[in-house]
């Protein structure tokens, strides 16, 4: 049986690493991809606290970050192809066009 | 009700759509509006003024206008007797001076604007007139005073015309304030501003007193007097006359129907219809009948050296104002409206004459250049002849039975009253004198114009001498609706007619006295004819030689008492200096300045600051973002 915590170290690690890809990647997609990491270990967390508590709604609410994280990749994922068309670099340094 | 509502809803609507249209479709054609709107107008008043002769007084609410606690505004009208008599003169004159404008403005860049100003000015009095409470009677009082001031800059590129309006419509200022807390102050003493409410309640008011900066002062004076501060502003007495001759720089018709038969007559109204009021306050009549005896002398005796063909008129207007507020000081309220009544006859016909002249001298209006005027204009000579002989005051003619009954009222009031009949006597000398100057000059003697000015004489178009015929036969007619019973027993019908309203002028005399009196008034108005025709036509040398004679009294009064003067030095001076150092120097510069320019100055260096922070980098933005997240949790965690 494995143990309640390890789920939850995992999770913060997971955690960990789409913070740090977030902030140190340059590209778009990776950093979208980091998002979506940090989505996923709040849903491994969500899971093991539902079957520590043996409790349906924490992955009840899971669906729900899957379903919404299926949405925002996919609007995601279309407003940065808008973007490259119109400048053809998807490098966040790049686009500043907001910068103040 | 459709009825009385449409007789100033049609002078509106002629408004409206000249002013929207006039510009681009309506143009020189602005007259098929105005001209029948105002027209059918004057057929509505006859058949309410039928309505009123057959007995009834209509007092309909039409809507609640404001509704506010106790205070509560009906726009309604009250058709009765007084108001009848003013639906008629204003009806009637605006209907032909509107024809008469068709000949004289023709041509004028401004032609539709004219019409469409004009039209609404005929809503305007109107409403006046019609009124059943105080203050509708305020609105039309004021949208009169905008027409006026629109209409005497009607040429407002002539920078005398610009600045005649705006002194007529800042002295009026002065008048409407008092008038404005005149109506604050019905309305605190009877809680209503409905003149049934109000005259009805007026007996239970009588004695009581008001503390005004610790003095106490009788509520019903108080207020005639605020009233009358009103009526002085807009009828042009003494002190606040200065406005009117100035005034002359407006169009002719103007001149005709707003400063001489209705606008101007508008303070008289009010008087004699706030009647019940002045009755109680034998202070308040007083100072009606001095004011207006003394402006009546006044304002003649101005009239009898100006060169100004429109100037005279209007100080004659003057004058014949202070007789109708001599009249209603002294209770003889009939008397005063029906001396309006004529008087709207025969001055607007003067005025209509003096434009004829005018128009034929190609805009000539110094008498001294003129003469000899009646072989070429004899149609223009004539009315003027008649409407003289009216205003003169000679057996026959409108003018002599309203003037006679203020003289012989003013005489019968006794004391003071006596003196004001002296005055006012002396007045009708020189109203006898200035008009018969005025004719004399104008169309006797050689023409002392330019040839160019000769050549072009011509009488006016019949669109222009028609309705000077029709005003000539209300200035010879209008009166016999008012025969005094010492010569026709019942004869008085108009005095019988107001008598509802107004009520019946106190006082009896013997016929001896009445018939002596009257005998004085055309005694006089001879003798002024008389001097007239010899100082222009026997010997035209005398009123130089006069002038060179009494030097101080002639400029004394060529300057009118330097009344305007004293005003500029006292008044408008100083207020200009202050506003200058004060309002732009201190207020304008430093306060308004400071803020408008102080504000963006202030977010510009917040902002300069912040700016930094939006570095456009997503990175940065993330950093805060959790790093707020983490603030936010630790927060709740370890604090909560």
């Amino acid at each position: 049986m494995v143990p309640l915590s390890w789920y939850i170290i995992l999770s913060a690690v997971v955690f960990s690493i789409g913070v740090v890809g977030f902030f140190t990647r340059r590209n778009l997609i990776m950093i979208f991809m980091s998002v979506e990491l940090m989505l996923n270990s709040v849903n491994i967390s969500l899971v093991a606290y539902s079957h520590y508590l043996q409790s349906m709604r924490g992955q009840v609410l899971v669906f729900f970050v899957i379903a919404v994280a299926a949405a925002e990749a996919a609007i995601g994922l279309a407003i940065i192809i808008a973007y490259y068309k119109n400048n053809p670099t998807i490098k966040v340094d790049e686009i500043n066009l907001l910068k103040g | 009700m459709v009825k009385y509502i449409l007789i100033p809803l049609l002078p509106f609507i002629a408004f409206v759509i000249t002013i929207l249209f006039g510009r681009n479709h309506i143009k020189d054609k602005a007259h098929w509006i105005a001209v029948p709107a105002v027209f059918a107008s004057f057929i509505l008043a006859v058949s309410a003024f039928m309505d009123v002769l057959g007995g009834k007084v209509i007092n309909i609410n039409i809507y609640s206008w404001i509704v506010s606690g106790d205070f509560n505004v009906s726009m309604g009208f009250l058709i009765d007797q007084l108001t009848a008599v003013m639906l008629m003169v204003v009806t009637s004159i605006s209907t032909l001076i509107f024809i008469y404008s068709i000949g004289y403005m023709h041509g004028d860049g401004g032609y539709y604007r004219f019409f469409a100003y004009l039209s609404l000015f005929v809503f305007s009095m109107l409403i006046l007139v019609m009124a059943n409470n105080y203050l509708l009677l305020y609105f039309g009082w004021e949208a009169v005073g905008l027409c006026s001031y629109f209409l005497i800059g009607f040429w407002f590129h002539k920078k005398s015309a610009a600045d005649a309006g705006k002194k007529a419509f800042i002295v009026n200022r002065f008048g409407d304030f008092g008038f404005g807390l005149g109506v604050i102050l019905i309305f605190l003493t009877f809680g209503s501003l409905e003149y049934v409410k109000v005259f009805d309640s007026a007996g239970t008011v009588a004695g009581q007193t008001i503390n005004i900066l610790g003095y106490q002062f009788d509520t019903i004076t108080v207020i005639c007097l605020l009233l009358f501060c009103g009526a002085v502003g807009k009828s042009a007495q003494l002190p606040l006359h200065v406005w009117l001759p100035d005034a002359m720089e407006g169009p002719t018709p103007v001149s005709a129907l707003i400063h001489a038969a209705t606008m101007v007559t508008a303070g008289v109204f009010m008087v004699a219809r706030s009647n019940p009021l002045f009755n109680l306050s034998a202070s308040a009549m007083a100072t009606v009948a001095v004011v207006g005896g003394v402006t009546a002398l006044f304002a003649a005796t101005i009239a009898l050296v100006q060169n100004d063909i429109k100037r005279v008129i209007a100080y004659s207007t003057v004058s014949q104002l202070g007789y109708m507020f001599l009249a209603l000081g002294v209770g003889a309220y009939t008397a005063g409206i029906f001396h309006l009544y004529t008087h709207a006859y025969f001055k607007a016909l003067l005025f209509l004459g003096a434009g004829s002249v005018i128009h034929a001298l190609h805009d000539e209006q110094n008498m001294q250049k003129m003469g000899g005027l009646k072989k070429y204009m004899p149609i223009t000579y004539w009315v003027f002849i008649l409407a003289s002989l009216s205003i003169s005051g000679i057996p026959g003619f409108a003018g002599f039975f309203s003037k006679d009954e203020i003289l012989w009222r003013a005489y019968l009031s006794g004391g003071l009253g006596r003196f004001l009949w002296f005055l006012a006597a002396g007045a009708a000398l020189l109203t006898a004198f200035y008009s018969f100057r005025l004719i004399y000059l104008t169309f006797h003697g050689k023409f002392r114009g330019t040839r160019e000015q000769e050549h072009h004489l011509h009488e006016s178009p019949p669109v222009m001498t028609v309705p000077l015929m029709f005003l000539a036969v209300g200035a010879v007619a209008a009166g016999w609706v008012g025969i005094p019973p010492i010569f026709m027993e019942h004869a008085d019908k108009i005095g019988e007619f107001l008598a509802p309203v107004l009520g019946h002028p106190a006082g009896e005399g013997s016929h001896a006295e009445e018939l002596a009196v009257m005998g004085i008034s055309i005694t006089v108005a001879l003798a002024g004819i008389l001097i007239a025709y010899i100082m222009y036509i026997r010997k035209t040398d005398l009123p130089g030689k006069l002038g060179a004679m009494f030097q101080p009294v002639y400029r004394l009064l060529y300057n009118k008492y330097w009344v305007d003067e004293l005003y500029s030095k006292t008044i408008v001076q100083p207020t200009l200096k202050a506003s200058d150092r004060i309002i732009l120097g201190f207020f304008d510069a430093k306060i308004i300045e400071g803020i408008v320019n102080g504000v963006p100055a202030l977010i510009g260096a917040f902002s300069r600051r912040f700016r930094a922070i939006q570095t456009g980098l997503l990175s940065t933005y993330g950093l805060a973002m959790v790093l707020g997240a983490v603030f936010i949790i630790g927060f709740w965690i370890f604090l909560k």
